[in-house]
């Protein structure tokens, strides 16, 4: 197809175009000004249509992976990645692209006016092609999506996992929420971490917080209590709700050579008894 | 795609080491955690030192593996040994026939994404395992 | 050949596993260390393994047979500084060292010796 008239146009009617499609973008109920400033808005658009007349020239109705349209899928990467960032949702990203057709429409059905046939031939290439492109950026910017919440989790899984030092030698691990497969590795980890750093002999994991503990997740505990020993140090699992206990009893899971307490204060008391910590009430004077 | 690959000859106890060293820098340059290091290293000791004490020798061969967007390590162990009669027995825990804790291979297994084990009696034992990032 | 030296403190023995341990090495350090328990006639044997980055189960093995031995000659083991990471490690792998003492470090090891009845 390269008897198409569209590199030319665009070429002739750069000014008008960005303008049209500018507008066209400021009218869409998809805009989010909240997100993006009108100039970084103009600046992106006309940056796209120079790598669109780029592409157009090299490779005309090409594929976006063909060498001569790197320029444009480079250019969209970084508009996906970017709004993608600002919070914009992938297909707010691809109306970026898809408001593009009627401003190019409004232009080919001008010039085209007396030439029904080649109108047709050209409002069918260019639909393919800016379909195409815009699928590609909302494709990528899943992806960065994807990413993104992958990044989000890991950190929340740091955040989610507290350890704090109840006194010396003793460290608390209050878990509140969902426990899953990896949130309660992490928990591991960070919890053996710590009685490391703080040369802890009594770390004191407590469940109130947990609605509920499947088959996996007490392993998981289970395999936390018997590394710790294997470090020297003794974990008490507190907070065990009556419901929880009738669960893993059922499930077959029974915390055999485990020191379990009913409540955290019950855990702290044996961890006190444990490092030789006696507390009691000062006598009134 | 493979992207690193190193050979090590098992031939005696002191080539486990060796094993070891080439499989944390491997693990290290995939870029695994400490925890996932030491799961890889400590699952290359087990299955080398089959392969020196049970497969008269052999070699490890690591490579650093693409799989679409994953990366991981992929360690082969092959010996030319007497292999192994029944299988699904050895990989049980508390198995041996040479005086071990009988860990070695069910261990291994668990340290480690994938496993695959092809034994021929009397052509030797080929142990492939793979942990993924 | 190679060997873990054993330093005598008092009534007890220490041994700081300072390579990487590879199997004749352990197998010797097992002889080394039961034959000085009789001739030292210690209480206590501390094995620092701080410095071990993997224990698998042939190390594994030879820290249970030598707290069995040595309890037989009338010293208890501590083993100490264990990593995490070599931690939840070994219980992937299945070892548990059922019957040997563990304590953070040394100095906590040596409370647990000193406080033996």
């Amino acid at each position: 197809m390269t008897t198409s008239i569209l590199p030319g146009l665009i070429r002739r009617f750069e000014a008008e175009l960005l303008k049209d499609w500018v507008r066209e973008q400021r009218t869409a109920v998809t805009l989010r000004s909240d997100l993006l400033p009108d100039a970084e808005l103009e600046r992106q658009s006309a940056q796209f249509l120079a790598a669109l007349q780029a592409g157009l020239e090299a490779e005309a109705f090409g594929e976006i992976s063909d060498p001569g349209w790197e320029r444009a899928r480079g250019f969209l990467e970084d508009v996906a990645r970017s709004r993608g960032r600002q919070g914009f949702t992938p297909s707010e990203t691809a109306t970026f692209l898809f408001s593009l057709k009627q401003p190019v429409f409004k232009l080919l059905q001008r010039e085209l006016e007396g030439n029904p046939a080649a109108l047709v031939g050209e409002l069918w290439e260019i639909t393919v092609l800016v379909d195409r492109r815009g699928l590609f950026t909302g494709g990528r910017a899943l992806i960065g999506r994807e990413v993104m919440i992958t990044r989000l989790q890991a950190e929340l899984l740091e955040r989610s996992t507290p350890v704090v030092k109840l006194w010396d030698r003793i460290l608390a691990l209050p878990l509140i929420g969902t426990l899953d497969s990896s949130r309660t590795q992490v928990v591991m980890e960070s919890l053996l971490q710590a009685i490391v750093d703080t040369g802890s002999s009594v770390a004191i994991i407590d469940i109130t917080g947990v609605p509920t503990v499947d088959t996996l997740v007490a392993q998981h505990l289970m395999k936390t209590v018997a590394a710790a020993r294997l470090m020297g140090a003794e974990c008490v699992i507190s907070g065990i709700r009556p419901a929880i206990a009738q669960s893993m009893v059922h499930l077959g899971v029974s915390f055999t050579d485990i020191v379990t307490k009913a409540t955290l204060a019950d855990a702290i008391r044996h961890a006190f008894a444990r490092t030789g910590v006696s507390v009691g009430r000062a006598a009134a004077v | 795609m493979i992207l690193a690959r190193e050979v090590v000859d098992l031939r005696e106890s002191e080539d486990v080491l060796k094993a070891r060293q080439q499989a944390r820098a491997l693990a290290l340059s995939v870029g695994f955690g400490l925890v996932d290091q030491t799961k890889i290293v400590t699952a290359v000791s087990e299955l080398a030192r089959n392969t020196v004490t049970h497969g008269g020798g052999g070699t490890a061969t690591l490579e650093v593996v693409e799989y679409g967007a994953h990366r991981g390590l992929r360690i082969v162990f092959r010996d030319q040994g007497p292999g192994i009669a029944d299988v699904e027995q050895a990989l049980r825990d508390g198995y041996t026939t040479a005086g071990g804790l009988g860990l070695g291979l069910g261990g291994s297994r668990r340290l480690m994404n994938d496993f695959e084990i092809s034994s021929f009696p009397g052509k030797g034992t080929t142990v492939t395992v793979v942990r993924w990032k | 050949m190679e060997r873990i030296p054993i330093l005598r403190m008092g009534r007890l023995l220490l041994v700081t596993i300072q390579v990487d341990m590879h199997d004749r090495l352990a197998l010797a350090l097992q002889d080394d260390l039961t034959a000085r328990i009789v001739k030292d006639g210690a209480r206590g044997v501390l094995i620092d393994i701080s410095s071990l980055d993997i224990v698998d189960s042939f190390i594994g093995r030879m820290l249970d047979t030598i707290a069995s031995m040595s309890r037989m000659l009338g010293a208890e083991t501590v083993v100490v500084g264990m990593r995490p990471a070599v931690a939840i490690t070994m219980v992937e792998l299945g070892l548990s060292l059922k019957g040997v003492r563990t304590a953070l470090d040394v100095e906590k090891g040596m409370e647990i010796l000193r406080n033996r009845p």
